[in-house]
């Protein structure tokens, strides 16, 4: 076990945790944004900058802190580490930096996207970006590639956190897509226009913090703040089943794999419950799902207020609420 | 008390002072339709649906309008754009419904505010004006977009 101070809060973690993990443990404000970090995936993270910590003390048995920044997701945890998040300007300054460098050939299309009001990135230019653009060269254009009946790529939005890759590298038996090109001219693609057409390949789009991949059976049918989030199951042979539905009404629009509050799927979904199965009637609903007060999607969501939970039977899990204790 | 002031007589020719002044007064009232008052520049009336210099619709059906009205009142559904309309429309997306229902709204303008294309806007010369049906309060594409400029064109 390792005991480290994050923020001036004290955890106690297993040994080989990483910063980041750790600083989940926490929870709150203080966990670092990851965008290209997904636990779920192995060998992921380190690309994107912007989880940056300062480590001011790097263990008890050697005090001196690290030279430069560090990437918290990728950095294992060593006993006695002091680790500077949001109490470091160089951090801030540096992370505002990185969301800087992220939206240089990031369109500004956010009303068009179907990602918007549960993107990643925009969470975080939100947070800690600018308002302004001070780059005034022409973005990144690429030509349309299509991905199959199910799957839209706007190669435009992508910012590169190679998440989608390590999906189809690690849940899926062979990818047929991959990040083609070096440096600048990095980009996703499926080499010779390959469709991807495997069970579980509708799971990038919900890996993709941003909205290079999105659902084409969902696309411009609404926007995601007003369809309302139900929590359901269905009897899958090639899955959990386990899902959540985005409808109006009786009306599925869109089928998700369950997202955490780090936006991190709890369980990846088959393409049968993703894009076939946009019936009320092929599912078991559980109840509404709990939304974050602060997200645009809680907006004209009303949840039931319970005072007394033990009065009502059957209640969804959405609606029990933690009661302080006297 | 006097006869004349027992007779009311002071009283009524004061009262009819009153009336006659009142006759010489400038009018209260306009004669509207016909005469309009001036408004305030950021009077805020009845929605357009702004095209841009080209003559497409801005709109991209993104949704703040809906999300940021405190009145419900807008609704919309979004479609794809074709190959060859892209005089038509700005953008990828747009608009196929567009509708307000001017019963809800309560014009206070936050649609504009909240507007990232510039494509809705409360003009402040027209108003919602009374209606026999309450559907007819439901303006569509139909009503709220701003009609083409033929005679700018050569």
């Amino acid at each position: 076990m390792a005991k480290i101070t994050f923020d001036g809060i004290e955890v106690e973690v297993e040994d080989g945790t990483t910063i980041l993990q750790a600083a989940r443990k926490i929870g709150g404000d203080v966990v670092p944004p990851a965008m290209c970090f997904y636990t779920p995936l192995k060998g992921s993270g380190g690309k994107c900058r912007v989880c940056l910590v300062k480590v001011t003390q790097g263990s008890a048995r050697d005090p001196r802190p690290m030279p430069k920044l560090v990437a918290s997701c990728i950095t294992p945890v060593q006993d006695g580490m002091v680790v500077e998040n949001t109490t470091n300007e160089d951090v801030l300054n540096a992370r505002k930096g990185i969301v800087e460098m992220l939206l240089i050939n990031h369109p500004l299309d956010c009303p068009v996207c179907d990602q918007a009001g549960e993107c990643d990135l925009q969470n975080l230019s939100y947070e800690h970006g600018v308002s302004a653009t001070r780059y005034e060269e022409p973005r990144r254009t690429f030509d349309k590639v299509d991905l199959g009946p199910y799957i839209q790529l706007h190669m435009t939005r992508c910012i590169l956190c190679y998440r989608c890759v390590y999906t189809a590298d690690q849940i899926t038996e062979k990818r047929v897509h991959g990040v083609l090109g070096r440096g600048d001219a990095a980009e996703i693609g499926t080499y010779i226009e390959n469709v991807i057409d495997n069970d579980f390949s509708g799971n990038v789009i919900d890996v993709c913090p941003v909205g290079a991949l999105t659902d084409k059976t969902w696309r411009f049918k609404n926007r995601v703040w007003f369809t309302k989030p139900l929590n359901a199951h269905r009897d899958c042979p090639t899955c959990s089943g386990k899902v959540t539905l985005w409808g109006r009404g009786d009306t599925v629009l869109r089928v998700t794999a369950r997202k955490d509050e780090y936006a991190e799927v709890e369980e990846f979904i088959c393409n049968t419950c993703r894009f076939d199965k946009k019936e009320m009637s092929d599912w078991t609903i559980e109840g509404p799902r709990h939304i974050d007060r602060g997200s645009v999607i809680s907006a004209n969501h009303y949840e039931l207020p319970v005072v007394n939970v033990p009065i009502v039977p059957n209640l969804p899990k959405s609606t029990v609420k933690k009661m302080p204790t006297e | 008390m006097t006869l004349a002031e027992r007779m009311y007589l002071p009283a009524i020719a004061q009262g009819l002072g009153i009336t006659i002044k009142h006759f010489f007064k400038k009018k209260a009232t306009i004669n509207y339709p016909e005469e309009t008052r001036q408004r305030s520049d950021i009077w805020r009336g009845l929605h357009v649906l702004k095209r841009d210099e080209n003559g497409a619709e801005r709109c991209t059906a993104c949704g703040l309008c809906a999300v940021a009205c405190p009145a419900e009142a807008i609704t919309m559904t979004a479609g794809e754009r074709k190959k060859g309309e892209e005089h038509l429309y700005r953008e990828e997306k747009y608009a196929v419904t567009y509708e307000v229902n001017m019963l809800r709204c309560i014009f206070c303008g936050l649609c504009e505010e909240a507007c990232p294309k510039a494509a809705i806007f409360l003009q402040d010369d027209k108003i919602a004006p009374a209606r026999y049906e309450r559907d007819e309060f439901i303006y569509g594409k139909d009503r709220l977009v701003e009609p083409l400029k033929t005679t700018e064109t050569k």
